[in-house]
């Protein structure tokens, strides 16, 4: 047995001083964002950064418990614990449509829990468990069949709840595949079949194709052998487009720019496939068919939007691409964030100076768009802080992840890295007009219990599996 | 096994492209771009719904019905507020300092931030006032809204009135928000998305001190509020105003329809209100004034009144009769003061025989008593319940029996009895035509509404046909009416038919002494129409009269109600006949049969009793 003086030793202090300065600078900013001259006191616990407090403490306790625990007992208990937590999904749904609408929540007296928050950790526990049992390699169909569905079936359930955007963070698990030794081509092509999935109903088709082509130009030239091919498939390429865009001028046809490219495309696209069988160009080929398979897609999302979705699914989508936020126009909310977030400055209107998070309405001003608070009080310095506080932690987390010896820890490390990281990049993208608004908590900053404990949880279930690192060698 | 070790670069890369990304656009949004902080600490911004004038409504000769006069809500957001002088807000805004607090108590327990409504519809001249000094009220402003307004204060219930939007409404539609306004009643319901137009909405500056420092981005995230659109009804106003002043006084209702088009020219429902009651502050206190008055002001009786058609529905069983070949124009039949069989009597006062033309002149009840059993028990037919069904077909295409479907809201439908209703009521098979003979003259089962009596004298009018009746003629902006206006909808009868009923209706009004109708008689008009007695088993019966004029190409259809008026020569009659000459003339021949009616005062005949 390892004395306990040697698990102090091994924690992992740089992360707990990161976690540390997070947690209190969140709780600095819920503070300033529901701050109002009638309510003062830090322990008026009918305000939210009151009741803020009481979820730390709690944490506190949660932190030292996780410790306390054998550290073997999380890998051997990965898969009763999110079995309990799929059931627990279910329940919701099921007690949630009875109790008013609200179909997220559990009521445990005066606390209410989300367990969508902590199915997350849950999840990464069983993933890691499944993906470091012996002899299971990634690149067998079935075993990344049976990893997809431990990470899609409680998304599904999530999404049953409504509630998109924390079913969205499952997707982040690929990651953990990726490092697992998922094929970076499959990651490639779900990447792009995302991305465009996106794009395709928020930008102009023009642009996406134009895109397109770049991107297929830019790897064909890196995969192609022989430079000068190259250069004469460009040429077609674009000797077709001026010989379509100009016939459709002479002979008037008004076709859209778009169709234009998808013919000349086809045209060029015919020559070099002769090109490609002649000289045996397999691999420009595949990038060829690549960019066509991409274009119809794009095309097939629009039908599939129109003709075949049902209206509250293109709701739900909407919703969710920020299309559809609220009732004063589109971009009402990101553009109130983005006034807040710039009115900041460079270093800030202070402590209890913000005018925009309280004065205006800025929605969820302590939860979603707590980042709002820290850009307008604290100003790029602050905010800036926050985005090199997240890039510090992940950073760390992965090369603490690196240095397990066994694979389950590795694994929920990695997956440790992909939920936060995914969490950081929408959350504080929608608040500066990057990403949509799809409404999740910022980690360690935004109010509220469930996600702090979380998170918390999630987090220190690593500190406590790294902590034990030598003795987990399997 | 292969180590993947290295992918994690890849993912570390990932991580530091993002966060620089992201740095790169802070650094854009807070530093390098100015327009997001014009002065650092004092800006914030302001979300004014903007609200769309409603729609104006006029008469078919352009006459203003209804239009829009700003007022004035004030709101409050707790937050921004800071001490100020309550008592003389209150004495601006008329409030007591209680009833102050109580609104911005209850504004802060809605929300700190949100604005909350502290006064609503402020007059322009409060206005005025508030403006010069709101500077003093931090945390307060003004949002612009419009009220009705209604210049010649007539045709209430055509027009309807407007209300709060209710949760109800709220959790169902997109569109409508807490303390929007909705048309609750008349034309403002069933035309509400035409005339309410599209909201929009202005974001403005405004400094700490609460002053709108100009708008925010030069407006490039505005949205310009649409105005609703302008309709044009088919009323005559002067029509319309008239037939309510000979209506004062007395219970029921005029409808009056251009036979050509369909076209409502004028819907009377007495007692009526003054519109301008249900607008503003005072609508809340009035509303319930108006629903607990024991004569129902707020019923649209020409439209959801049902009653017993009584002798006008004389010419339908006419019509039929003619048609089942029951009855020839020249047959007749013999009235001795009543109809007799067996132990059963219907009374009558004629000791003549009469053909069909003149029955209708003398409304005689034992020739229709005769010739409804003869219809009911027609050889042709397989039995009683076929021939009921056969003359029912009849009777609904000519527009009976069902709601009309026009263009104001709750309609009602009427009843026309069915083989089906009878089998219920008596067993299949156990009933026979001297049970349902009170059909025959309009009583029984029977329930017709005003409207579906106007458009029938409107059928009469055309020799058989009809459009949809509706009241707005025309929408701004817009070609076309509602298509289902514009359909010629054909009944089950020849025009040959309608010229003998007409023949009737002409004697019965112009065939001089002993005819029902000479008091609806008109010098150089010839009217052509037809008397009614609703039986009303609470009092005094119900006056009736329907008509069309001239008799050749006819230019108007109507029908009379006037509850508890006795025989509808009495009241009814004389009415139409006054209608008829201002649409037709627009001058009045007979003051003093004008007179007679203006004075008259038939309110307490019906005060005891109930109407639904
Ligand atoms: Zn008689």
């Amino acid at each position: 047995m390892v004395g306990r003086k040697n698990i102090i030793n091994n924690i992992d202090w740089i992360t707990i001083i990161l976690y540390v300065i997070m947690v209190f600078f969140g709780w600095v900013n819920i503070y300033a964002a529901v701050y109002n001259e009638e309510h003062q006191s830090i322990l008026d616990f009918s305000q939210r950064y009151g009741k803020q407090l009481i979820w730390i403490s709690a944490s506190v306790v949660l932190i030292i418990l996780i410790f306390l625990i054998d550290s073997k007992f999380y890998s051997f208990f990965s898969y009763p614990i999110y079995g309990v937590f799929l059931i627990l999904l279910v329940a919701v749904l099921i007690f949630g449509k009875q109790i008013h609408g609200a179909k997220s929540w559990i009521e445990l007296g005066p606390v209410k829990l989300q367990p969508s928050e902590f199915t997350k950790f849950a999840t990464n526990m069983a993933l890691a468990q499944f993906l470091s049992a012996y002899n299971i390699s990634i690149k067998k169909f079935k075993n990344l069949v049976i990893a997809l569905v431990i990470i899609f079936v409680p998304a599904f359930l999530i999404l049953l709840q409504n509630d998109t955007g924390s079913a969205l963070v499952y997707s982040v698990f690929v990651l953990v595949l990726y490092r697992e030794g998922l094929s970076a081509n499959l990651l490639f092509i779900a990447l792009l079949v995302a991305i465009l999935f996106v794009s395709s109903l928020l930008v102009n088709k023009l642009y996406i194709i134009v895109a397109l082509i770049t991107l297929a130009i830019i790897v064909y030239y890196f995969v192609t052998l022989r430079k000068k091919l190259f250069f004469k498939t460009i040429i077609i390429l674009l000797v077709s487009i001026v010989i379509v865009i100009g016939l459709n001028y002479v002979l008037k046809l008004q076709l859209q720019n778009y169709y234009l490219l998808i013919i000349a495309l086809i045209v060029a696209g015919a020559l070099f496939s002769i090109y490609a069988y002649r000289y045996k160009l397999k691999n420009s080929f595949i990038v060829f068919l690549i960019l066509i398979g991409s274009i119809a897609f794009t095309f097939s999302v629009d039908y599939f939007y129109n003709n075949i979705l049902v209206d509250h699914q293109r709701r739900r989508i909407n919703i969710l691409l920020g299309l559809e936020t609220d009732p004063l126009g589109i971009g009402y909310n990101v553009n109130q964030s983005k006034i807040a977030i710039g009115s900041g400055g460079f270093s800030g209107k202070g402590f209890l100076q913000g005018t925009q998070t309280k004065y205006n309405f800025v929605p969820e001003q302590s939860t979603d768009f707590i980042f709002c608070t820290v850009g307008e009080e604290w100003g790029f310095i602050g905010s800036f802080g926050v985005i090199v506080l997240f890039s510090l932690l992940l950073i760390r987390l992965i090369l603490l992840a690196e240095r397990q010896r066994s694979s389950y820890s590795r694994i929920y490390g990695y997956g440790v890295v992909g939920i936060i990281f995914f969490h950081f990049i929408i959350n504080i993208g929608m608040t500066i007009g990057i990403t949509p608004v799809i409404g999740i908590p910022l980690p360690f900053f935004s109010y509220g219990g469930s996600s702090l404990w979380s998170f918390t949880i999630l987090l220190f279930i690593f500190l406590k599996l790294d902590a034990s690192r030598f003795e987990l060698l399997w | 096994m292969e180590s993947y070790a290295n992918r994690k670069y890849l993912i570390i890369v990932l991580v530091v492209l993002i966060s620089l990304i992201y740095s790169i656009r802070l650094l854009s949004l807070q530093v390098l771009d100015l327009s997001y902080k014009l002065s650092a600490d004092n800006n914030a911004t302001r979300y004014v719904a903007q609200y769309p004038a409603r729609g104006r409504i006029y008469d078919r000769r352009n006459r203003l019905l209804v239009y829009n006069e700003a007022a004035y809500d004030l709101l409050v957001i707790p937050n921004q507020m800071n001490a100020f002088d309550t008592t003389e807000l209150c004495s601006i805004i008329d409030f007591t300092k209680e009833e102050l607090l109580v609104q911005i108590q209850k504004a802060r327990k809605y929300s700190y931030y949100k604005p909350s409504v502290i006064v609503k519809q402020l007059s322009a001249k409060v206005y005025a006032v508030l403006q010069e000094k709101i500077y003093k009220y931090q945390g307060f402003f003004v949002q612009t809204r419009t009220l009705r307004k209604y210049p010649l204060k007539t045709a209430s219930h055509i027009l309807g009135y407007l209300g709060e939007v209710d949760e109800n409404i709220i959790k169902n539609s997109k569109y409508y928000k807490i303390g929007d306004y909705i048309g609750i009643n008349g034309i403002e319901k069933s035309y509400e998305e035409e005339l309410r137009g599209v909201r929009g909405v202005k974001i403005y500056l405004v400094d700490v001190h609460n002053r709108i420092k100009g708008s925010y981005k030069d407006g490039k995230y505005d949205k310009q509020a649409i105005a609703g659109n302008n309709l044009v009804l088919s009323i005559d106003e002067k029509l319309q105003e008239y037939g309510e002043k000979l209506m004062q006084n007395k219970i029921g209702s005029i409808v009056v329809i251009e036979p050509e088009t369909g076209e409502i020219l004028a819907l009377i429902s007495s007692p009526t209100y003054n519109p301008e009651l249900l607008v503003g502050r005072v609508k809340s206190i009035n509303y319930s004034k108006l629903v607990n008055d024991s004569l129902k002001p707020l019923f649209n009786r020409a439209l959801m009144a049902q009653y017993p058609p009584g002798s006008t529905f004389k010419i339908v069983n006419g019509l039929i009769g003619l048609k089942e070949k029951i009855i020839k124009p020249s047959s007749r039949f013999r009235c001795s003061f009543g109809y007799r069989v067996g132990n059963f009597y219907q009374a009558c006062h004629h000791d003549t025989a009469f053909n069909l033309i003149s029955a209708i002149q003398n409304s005689c009840n034992a020739y229709f008593s005769m010739a409804f059993r003869n219809i009911l028990d027609d050889k042709k037919m397989k039995n009683i319940s076929e021939s009921l069904e056969n003359w029912r077909r009849d009777v609904i295409s000519l527009g009976l029996g069902n709601k009309l479907n026009c263009d104001l809201p709750n309609e009602v439908n009427g009843f026309i009895p069915s083989a089906k209703f009878y089998d219920r009521r008596y067993g299949r098979g156990r009933w026979k035509s001297l049970m349902l003979v009170a059909m025959g003259i309009g009583q029984g089962e029977l329930l017709t509404t005003p409207i579906q009596m106007a458009n029938l004298a409107a059928i009469i009018a055309n020799r058989g046909f009809y459009y949809t009746p509706h009241i707005v003629k025309k929408i701004e902006g817009k070609d076309l009416i509602d298509q289902r206006f514009l359909v010629k909808r054909y009944t089950l009868f020849d025009s040959s038919q309608y010229k003998v009923i007409i023949e009737g209706m002409d004697k019965a009004v112009n065939g001089g002494y002993g005819s029902t109708a000479v008091y609806a008689a008109l010098p150089n008009i010839r009217i052509c129409g037809k008397t009614g007695t609703a039986e009303n088993p609470h009092g005094e019966d119900h006056s009736i009269f329907m008509a069309f004029a001239p008799k050749d190409n006819p230019k108007i259809a109507i029908a009379v109600y006037v509850e508890n008026g006795g025989y509808g020569a009495t009241w009814a009659a004389p009415i139409t006949s006054l209608m008829i000459e201002k649409y037709l003339c627009d001058t009045i021949s007979r003051k003093y049969y004008e007179n007679r009616i203006l004075e008259a005062n038939l309110l307490d005949r019906g005060r005891k009793e109930k109407h639904n």
